[in-house]
Parts: structure tokens; C-alpha cells; sequence
């Protein structure tokens, strides 16, 4: 799914990395527990979270993954901008509910992990 | 190469710097990118876990051209018993420690999966010694 599309379905504003709105993206993880997102192995993911803290950003970082979908209209920390910027990762933020995000998101096309 | 990392209890705002320099120090030794993601997840891991749980730590990294050997040496409760923590799910992290995201009870599996060799040794009342072995092919 292209990234500049999954921000209009949801509602969403890039915060960072807006340059990579044109990328693709074919999986994605719902999850407010960092270790849960951490199992995963692959790197092509979104994470959807509603967890608006550094450690959201740093968890990232360890998967080599680039973007992240922030729910219920959560502010960006100037922490967490600077770590996704230093790393070149796209935040987008919604004003939806994770529930909401997911199931927008599943029904178009985005697929799960696991 | 021998690197030195100190890590403060409670610091969340701090946690995963010692992972982070680490990854980009494997990364310009062009270490390949499935063993780097190996290694610095156990690492991170292990990292907040001292943040979590303990009142401060070291972690050393020894790499060389075979693989990385990472000591986390902590000052803590120590852990009551390593089987149950090794359970997928059993946590004691606090309320606050949830908050950021942690505590699902996954981090010493996750460091266990991800790594080639790791031993607990810890001792109740005086703190756990984590290590950690990747290979590097």
C-alpha cells in the first residue's frame, strides 16, 4: 500500500518523513507493547500505536523498520521527532482510534504479520 | 573492540542509547543487517530490562571478526526465579515501566531467539549478569 494513500484513509498528517509518503509498504503491527513488536523478524512493516514516547521510536530503530501510524490524535514529543529524524522514519498521526486505523487499513488491502 | 556503556535505573528517556551506538558501529563494520537486527534487539532488550528492573548497570561488548559477546552486569533485586521469567508472558514490571511500552513479558524470550548463546547468572538482593553471544555468519 502506498503510504501517501494509507495517511488520506486514516485521516492522517505526516509529522516526519514526509518524503517517504511515496513509499510502499505491504505489512503492518497493532501493538502499545514494545516487545510484542520486537518479535518480528521482517522490516517491511508499519507499526500502528498509540504509545506516543521515545521508546516507540527506538523500537523502530532496532526493527529497521521506517514507519509508524500514531492513534487518538497523540502529540509527537520533540524527543521522539529528533530519534525519527536522526533515522529517517515517517510519522504519521491520526486523529482515529487504533481499532479504527486497523480496521480501515485491513479492509483495504494492508496485511497482518501474523 | 572493547565498548563500555553505563546504564542508569528508571531513565526511559536514556534507554536504548547503548543499543543505538552499537548498531551503528556494527553497521560500519558492514555486519550484515539480519545479524545487526539480531543482536541489537537481544541488546535493547537486556538494556530496558536494567532500566526496568535494576538501580544501575554496565554493558561491555567485545566484537571481533567471528561475532559480538555483550555482558549487562546489574546492580538489582535479581531475579526470584529464571525459569518463570523465561516463561513468554510472566512479567513483574511495574505500572510505570508498562507505560512505556514494556512488560508484556517477552524480553528474555526475545533475547533468548535472538541469540547464538546466553546465560543468566544472577543472585536475589545483589543484581543479574545477562551474556550474550551472536555470530557474526
Amino acid at each position: 500500500m502506498n503510504l501517501g494513500d494509507l495517511c488520506n484513509l486514516v485521516d492522517g498528517t505526516a509529522v516526519c518523513g514526509a518524503g517517504r509518503l511515496g513509499d510502499s509498504v505491504e505489512y503492518a503491527f497493532a501493538s502499545d507493547l514494545m516487545s510484542d513488536v520486537l518479535t518480528i523478524k521482517s522490516t517491511d512493516f508499519i507499526l500502528i500505536t498509540g504509545l506516543a514516547n521515545i521508546q516507540s521510536l527506538r523500537t523502530l530503530e532496532m526493527s529497521d523498520a521506517s514507519y509508524m501510524l500514531l492513534c487518538r490524535g497523540k502529540e509527537v514529543t520533540p524527543e521522539m521527532l529528533e530519534l525519527a529524524e536522526e533515522n529517517d522514519i515517517l510519522i504519521i498521526t491520526s486523529p482515529y482510534s487504533l481499532f479504527r486505523c486497523a480496521g480501515i487499513l485491513y479492509s483495504a488491502g494492508l496485511k497482518p504479520l501474523y | 573492540m572493547n565498548l563500555e556503556y553505563k546504564v542508569e535505573g528508571g531513565d526511559f528517556t536514556s534507554a536504548g542509547l547503548a543499543s543505538s551506538q552499537i548498531k551503528k558501529i556494527l553497521k560500519q563494520l558492514n555486519v550484515d543487517p539480519a545479524v545487526i537486527k539480531r543482536v541489537v534487539i537481544a541488546l535493547y532488550e537486556a538494556e530496558v530490562n536494567i532500566v526496568a528492573h535494576a538501580y544501575r548497570g554496565v554493558i561491555k561488548a567485545q566484537i571481533d571478526g567471528g561475532g559480538i559477546n555483550l555482558i549487562l552486569e546489574d546492580e538489582g533485586p535479581g531475579i526470584p526465579d529464571v525459569e518463570m521469567a523465561m516463561t513468554p508472558g510472566f512479567s513483574t514490571a511495574s505500572k510505570a515501566v508498562r507505560e512505556m511500552g514494556f512488560g508484556a513479558g517477552m524480553g528474555l524470550p526475545n533475547i533468548s531467539e535472538n541469540a547464538d548463546d546466553f546465560n543468566i547468572e544472577t543472585t536475589v538482593g545483589k543484581g543479574t549478569t545477562l551474556r550474550i553471544g551472536i555470530k557474526f555468519r
